[in-house]
């Protein structure tokens, strides 16, 4: 198993690289960072311009620019912020804890949903619980994702005016300043976690439910299904143990490789609730043209798909016998 | 071949083939229907579908029709400002004075636009490139579908917020962005079809008969794909409109003068409580199109492929 | 041998030697439809058998002619929206509507089934042992221990080798033939009074068929089981069925004894089904294949159904659906309104034995010689 992990992580390694000289061609070509200083109202002087030049490598061609980069990286020097004063590295590092709570705790509200919401429309295939279920599954996956956080954060004030106090928070990642003692802070933490965390999950859920049902389905259809009922066991004995079981192991898989597109909804989310998270870094980024900035993000998102990825391949080999990797 | 003669004098029984009722008088099977009527027969029997068909032919007409015909333009100022709905201005108008219905119905377009684009430019594009991969397999076939992983690795706001500050934010652009995000999908179920349709009998068939690989692609593989691509076609264009309004919302997309849902929206968050008419139209016109859209893939599933009702042998 | 009035009673086909109580499992009247696009698939049309306790029973018929769908109704595993009327009792209780609870105690107990693919009658994420070990726990308060020993003693019954070892195996990594071994392990786990085999060696090479058959003899022998087995092939029947039922469309067109059945057939589709088995006896015998296809079971016109393929059809054919009736003796039945033609006779008289077109043939051959 561990070769197999190593193999696939070597194999993900030119992706990664072909994916961050792309963001980062892309970054270089896309406008320049300058272009504020320059507009400016007086305009900035021109030793001021020259130095913020050889400090963001403006004068260096692409090619040398990319490499001089990626060599940086190997010693943890993700390169020069447009804002002087930020060091990517650590920022980035901030942020990516930011996020990673709300991402992981959507996912797993999310799952949870999903296969209790999924596996009832199966049982009760064409009753109300399965159309009226079926249809809300519809309902969110049309819904944009930014629309409903925006209507959640208006809940989220309602709520606080009609229970007189504030138990749920619409705006930023943490009070600020944070209150005093552990406790209180784990409370706040979760406090403003509640809405967003709702709003990215809800989405998700409704394309996993929509799978774990027709997988339920497909699975009860079966003839080793068939063949357990046959055995005279109990039918919640069937469905758990042979149906549900299987038809999990797919499932699995469809979450891991979600995560992409659950980060871009966490940076629509992030940017609804104004969370200082990845999401806020990202978008700042591109639009000062920060190059080193958006490409650190990539490659940072992109080293944690490929990891999901991966994830995802070794639990299917646990869960399904059929698949081991020797 | 010998000739067994029966024994004729002996038997009592008339000789093989008499005493028998031609076999056309009697109606013993059901009529025959070809592939293509069954499939459409099956989509009009899907309720959702077919409701979510007219809904949608609805919304068309009425952002290119009614939008013609409306006697406000789309960003034209009018002396009425801040407007809750009413019968000179439907959806009410905004701090500057435009009406909503018009603007509403600009986005609609603009949205409809993108998905027509995305539509074509995905499925052509994302088809021949998992068709070529499939059939031809082995190197091109990996660097292909490396190509694809990598697109797909990446979470596509990212990547489409990146492209469209360089390219522009016209409508157009825009779409094409999205389509060219969107073909790798594509072009991975187009290349499962293939490689499942690649061993059948009828390719090894058409080549002893001297097709050519592009003869063989274009005529026989595409059609037989038809019927997922087209599925997964309508899910793909619901999500790029949605990804649209997603990207114009955070201000990436679709620019001023221009308009799209996702901007109006944007442009409302701050003003729900005070004039929620400019929050809940743009919205509620992004679900419906997107909710039709996937309701008909729903219908065209099941009418290519009918799993719940299929009876056990 | 005189008429009998009771002959035409609910269940015609009930062995009439022997009491009622060596009956263990009685069908009567036995109508399964499931409802379709087209109108109501009538799979099963009132079938009625008893089954004697220990004999086996053969059931022969082609794709469609309703013989698994019977088999399943007795075991309460139909789709959801099949229409079920009639009555299968077990030994004097009810099957058909009694609830899920009650089922569930004969199921696997007192009547277990064999189905046909092996290769997806296991679930493939749990070991054999375990699988097998289900079958007994799921009727016996037994350890985990206890029944895994009982998995190994039948495993060793069905002659899979290395059964210790086994028990640790999925499926994916066992054969076909074993598999079905297996399968045929749990449907003996708890001794049951009746075997159902469905189709249990369709899936498999035929090398392999006969250690199956040789397996299902174990299992029927071991447990003193009555054993139905449905199959379409009558080689596999021979030598192994005491008594033989032939479906059509739906319903049984002969029934008696395999000596009857084989031997003096009275139903003009089962002299078909004879001729057209290969003879290693006979070889220059030709075979008789019966032209055309089985009717669609949905909107059917009256009469016998077999009336567009049989070279004995007359007037009457098309009108009245034959019903079983006594042949060669009370316990050989057939429906046929000619049955009585058929005495003396071979398959060769009753069908063409030339049914091939030798001339588009010969076209056919020159077009593609040409193209070589």
């Amino acid at each position: 198993m561990l070769a197999f992990a190593v193999r696939r992580i070597a194999i993900s390694i030119p992706i990664l690289l072909l994916a961050s000289f792309i963001v980062f061609a892309l970054g270089v070509s896309s406008g320049n960072p300058l272009a504020p200083l320059l507009a400016k109202n007086p305009p900035a002087p021109p030793n001021v311009i020259a130095a913020e030049t050889v400090r963001l490598h403006l004068d260096q061609p692409l090619i040398p620019r990319y490499f001089s980069w990626l060599a940086g990286l190997l010693h943890g020097d993700f390169g020069p912020s447009v804002v002087s004063t930020v060091n990517i590295g650590s920022e980035l590092g901030a942020r990516f804890w930011v996020t990673i709570r709300l991402i992981a705790l959507a996912m797993v509200i999310a799952l949870v949903l999903a296969v209790v919401v999924g596996v009832l429309s199966a049982v009760k295939q064409y009753t109300v619980t399965d159309y009226t279920t079926t249809f809300l599954g519809f309902l969110f996956l049309a819904m944009p994702s930014f629309w409903l956080a925006i209507l959640l954060k208006q809940g989220g004030i309602e709520f606080n005016k009609a229970v007189d106090a504030q138990v749920v928070y619409t705006i930023g990642a943490t009070s600020i300043p944070p209150p005093p003692g552990t406790g209180a802070q784990i409370v706040d933490v979760l406090g403003h976690m509640v809405l967003p965390t709702i709003a990215l999950a809800l989405i998700s859920y409704a394309s996993w439910s929509r799978f774990t049902r027709a997988s339920m389905l497909e699975v009860m259809n079966s003839d080793y299904v068939r063949l357990a009922r046959s055995k005279g066991l109990s039918r919640s004995t069937v469905m758990v143990k042979h149906a549900l079981r299987t038809a999990l192991i797919p499932l699995t898989t469809v979450t891991a490789l979600d995560i992409a597109s659950i980060i871009g909804g966490a940076v629509v989310t992030e940017t609804v609730f104004q969370w200082k998270g990845m999401g806020d870094f990202l978008l700042n980024a591109i639009r000062t043209e920060d190059v080193y900035a958006a490409s650190s993000w990539l490659l940072l998102t992109g080293v944690i798909v490929v990891v999901f990825n991966l994830i995802a391949d070794l639990l299917y080999g646990v869960l399904d016998p059929r698949i081991r990797y020797a | 071949m010998r000739e067994v003669a029966p024994t004729p004098e002996t038997s009592p029984l008339p000789a093989p083939g008499t005493g028998r009722v031609p076999a056309a008088e009697r109606e013993f099977t059901v009529g025959e229907r070809s592939q293509a009527q069954l499939v459409l027969r099956r989509f009009l029997q899907h309720r959702a579908a077919m409701i979510s068909l007219v809904v949608l032919v609805l919304v068309v007409l009425l952002a290119y029709v009614g939008g013609a015909l409306w006697k406000y333009h789309a960003g034209e100022i009018t002396p009425d400002n801040s407007q809750p709905p009413s019968f000179d201005h439907p959806f009410g108008t905004d701090a500057v004075g435009k009406d909503q219905f018009a603007q509403v119905l600009r986005g609609t377009r603009i949205s409809l636009q993108v998905a027509v684009l995305v539509a074509v430019f995905a499925t052509v594009v994302g088809t021949v490139w998992g068709a070529v991969a499939g059939y031809f397999g082995g190197r091109a076939d990996s660097t292909l579908m490396r190509l694809a992983d990598l697109v797909l690795t990446l979470p596509l706001i990212a990547v489409a917020a990146m492209l469209a500050h360089n390219f522009g934010g016209t409508w157009y652009l825009i779409a094409m962005v999205i389509a060219v995000l969107y073909a790798p999908y594509v072009s991975r179920v187009s290349r499962g079809v293939v490689l499942s349709l690649r061993e059948k009998e009828y390719i090894e068939a058409a080549k002893a008969l001297g097709a050519t690989d592009a003869r063989i692609i274009l005529r026989h593989l595409v059609p037989n794909a038809l019927g997922s691509i087209l599925v997964n076609l309508t899910i793909l264009v619901a999500l790029a409109i949605l990804l649209e309004t997603a990207l114009s919302y955070l201000g990436f997309g679709v620019q001023t003068p221009d308009t799209s849902l996702g901007l109006l929206v944007s442009e409302a968050q701050t003003a729900l409580t005070t004039r929620p008419w400019l929050f809940y139209f743009p919205g509620l016109f992004i679900i419906v199109i997107a909710l039709t859209i996937n309701f008909i893939g729903d219908g065209l599933r099941d009418a290519f492929d009918p799993q719940q009702r299929k009876v056990r042998q | 041998m005189t008429e009998d009035p009771l002959a035409d009673s609910i269940t015609p086909t009930m062995p009439r030697n022997g009491a009622a109580s060596d009956v263990v499992l009685e069908v009567s009247d036995l109508t399964v439809g499931f409802p379709s696009d087209d109108g109501l698939v009538q799979a099963v049309r009132g079938v009625s058998y008893g089954l004697r306790r220990g004999e086996v029973l053969g059931i022969v018929g082609e794709s469609g002619s309703g013989k698994s769908v019977t088999s399943l109704a007795v075991m309460g595993l139909l789709p959801g929206n099949a229409k079920v009327s009639g009555s299968v009792r077990f030994g004097g209780k009810e099957l058909l509507r009694a609830p899920e609870a009650e089922l569930n105690k004969v199921r696997g107990r007192n009547v277990a089934m064999i189905f046909q693919d092996p290769m997806t009658s296991l679930n493939p994420v749990y070991s054999i042992g375990f699988q097998v070990a289900e079958a007994v726990r799921a009727h016996h308060n037994v350890s985990k221990a206890a029944a895994l020993d009982r998995a190994a003693e039948l495993l060793e019954l069905v002659r899979i080798p290395n059964p210790r070892q086994r028990l640790e195996n999925y499926p994916h990594e066992m054969s076909g033939g074993m598999r079905q071994r297996v399968v045929i392990a749990i449907a003996m786990a708890n001794n049951p009074d009746v075997i159902i085999a469905d189709e249990p060696t369709t899936a498999l090479d035929v090398t392999v068929q006969a250690q199956i058959m040789e397996s299902l003899q174990l299992a029927q022998q071991e447990t003193g089981a009555a054993m139905v087995l449905i199959t379409h092939d009558l080689g596999v029947i021979a030598g192994q069925a005491d008594r033989v039922m032939v479906m059509y469309a739906g319903k049984l067109v002969e029934v008696g004894t395999a000596e009857d059945v084989f031997y003096t057939p009275r139903m003009p589709y089962t002299f078909g089904l004879l001729g057209s088995l290969p003879r290693l006896d006979r070889p220059s015998e030709r075979l008789t294949p019966i032209q055309g296809a089985p009717p669609s079971v949905v909107n059917m016109p009256p009469g016998c159904p077999f009336t567009p393929r049989c070279p004995l059809s007359v007037a009457v054919c098309e009108e009245v659906e034959p019903a079983l009736a006594p042949t060669t003796g009370p316990e050989h039945l057939a429906a046929c309104h000619r049955s009585d033609a058929l005495v003396g006779a071979t398959p060769g008289d009753v069908f063409e034995t030339d049914v091939v077109d030798t001339e588009a043939l010969a076209h056919f051959v020159r077009k593609t010689e040409g193209q070589a």
